[in-house]
């Protein structure tokens, strides 16, 4: 689909203001709908309409393989961290409110560094099924290319 | 979408549905909801069907003669929830019992316990954490399983 060149400047034009959506509903979740799942859907889907478009070799060099499988492992660990930290902080597992000297701005915090882990988790996971069931074609090809 | 034996068409009937199903969450005042449904179910899933029609082929490989067990077990089924949904609280009545467990916790002290206006995430980010924790090992546990059965290895 990279010859059309319609849905090549589309493409350029929209990539921008679908990430910035994504940005807004992850970091206006806590006055509006949203969050970190919806905002890594969000942002994964905008990086596979961009692989789409100009080929999943160009949406990986936007999003490469490894950067992505941090991210998938990555969110788990953000939000497990969150955890751990309100435990040496002297709180229960996962207790927002010993993180900061106010409980409320304790819970905030904890709020938002547990939805930055869904989104990395949520964008890794949508981008990874996307480019290992689009990269089943090249199997055959890119074997012998690497061997 | 059931007469079909084009399974592109079926795929694309299929994202046209996830998008009224997304408008009916937004009627329903569901609106992350309606965004999950429109990203993932139009729009991702949408993609990854079409990718395995792109692998396997786009006809229906044998049609089935006579479906009249799956038929009549559909139909029984749809019968059965049908008859359950009888059952339920009105539509968005006050007294129905989830709203009166924890939901009057949430709404009176969730704003000053956790400080976030938006009760939906302080619910699912703070109170309900370790659901949202089980959540994310889940979506993780899939990405990691479809890299287990499709990574290419190398040949040595």
């Amino acid at each position: 689909m990279k010859d059309d060149i319609i849905l090549r400047v589309v493409a350029k034009l929209l990539l921008p203001f679908m990430l910035l959506f994504a940005l807004y509903v992850q970091f206006h979740a806590d006055f509006g709908p949203g969050g970190g799942f919806q905002a890594g859907v969000i942002a994964a889907a905008a990086v596979i309409f961009y692989s789409l478009i100009f080929g999943l070799r160009a949406g990986e060099r936007l999003a490469p393989p490894w950067i992505v499988e941090a991210m998938l492992a990555g969110g788990v660990l953000v939000y497990a961290g969150v955890g751990v930290a309100g435990l040496l902080l002297g709180g229960n597992y996962l207790d927002y409110f010993v993180l900061h000297a106010d409980p409320a701005a304790g819970q905030h915090r904890g709020i938002f560094w547990v939805e930055i882990g869904v989104l990395l988790t949520v964008a890794g996971a949508m981008l990874k099924l996307y480019t290992m069931f689009a990269g089943r074609d090249r199997n055959e090809d890119g074997e012998e290319e690497g061997a | 979408m059931a007469l079909q034996r084009d399974l592109f068409s079926v795929v694309v009937l299929f994202a046209i549905y996830s998008f009224l199903m997304a408008t009916v969450l937004v009627a329903l005042d569901a609106v992350d909801v309606a965004m999950t449904e429109a990203a993932v179910g139009a729009g991702a899933s949408t993609v990854l069907l079409l990718g395995a029609l792109h692998l396997t082929g786009a006809r229906e490989a044998k049609r089935m003669e006579r479906p009249l067990v799956p038929l009549a077990l559909s139909i029984v089924v749809a019968a059965v929830l049908g008859w359950g949904s009888l059952g339920l609280p009105a539509f968005s009545d006050p007294g129905a019992p989830i709203h009166t467990h924890v939901v009057p916790r949430y709404l009176n002290d969730g704003p000053r316990e956790t400080g976030v206006p938006n009760i939906v995430a302080a619910v699912l980010a703070s109170y309900r954490g370790y659901d949202t924790l089980g959540e994310t090992v889940v979506v993780f546990a899939a990405g990691a399983g479809v890299i287990a059965l499709l990574r290419r290895r190398k040949r040595r």
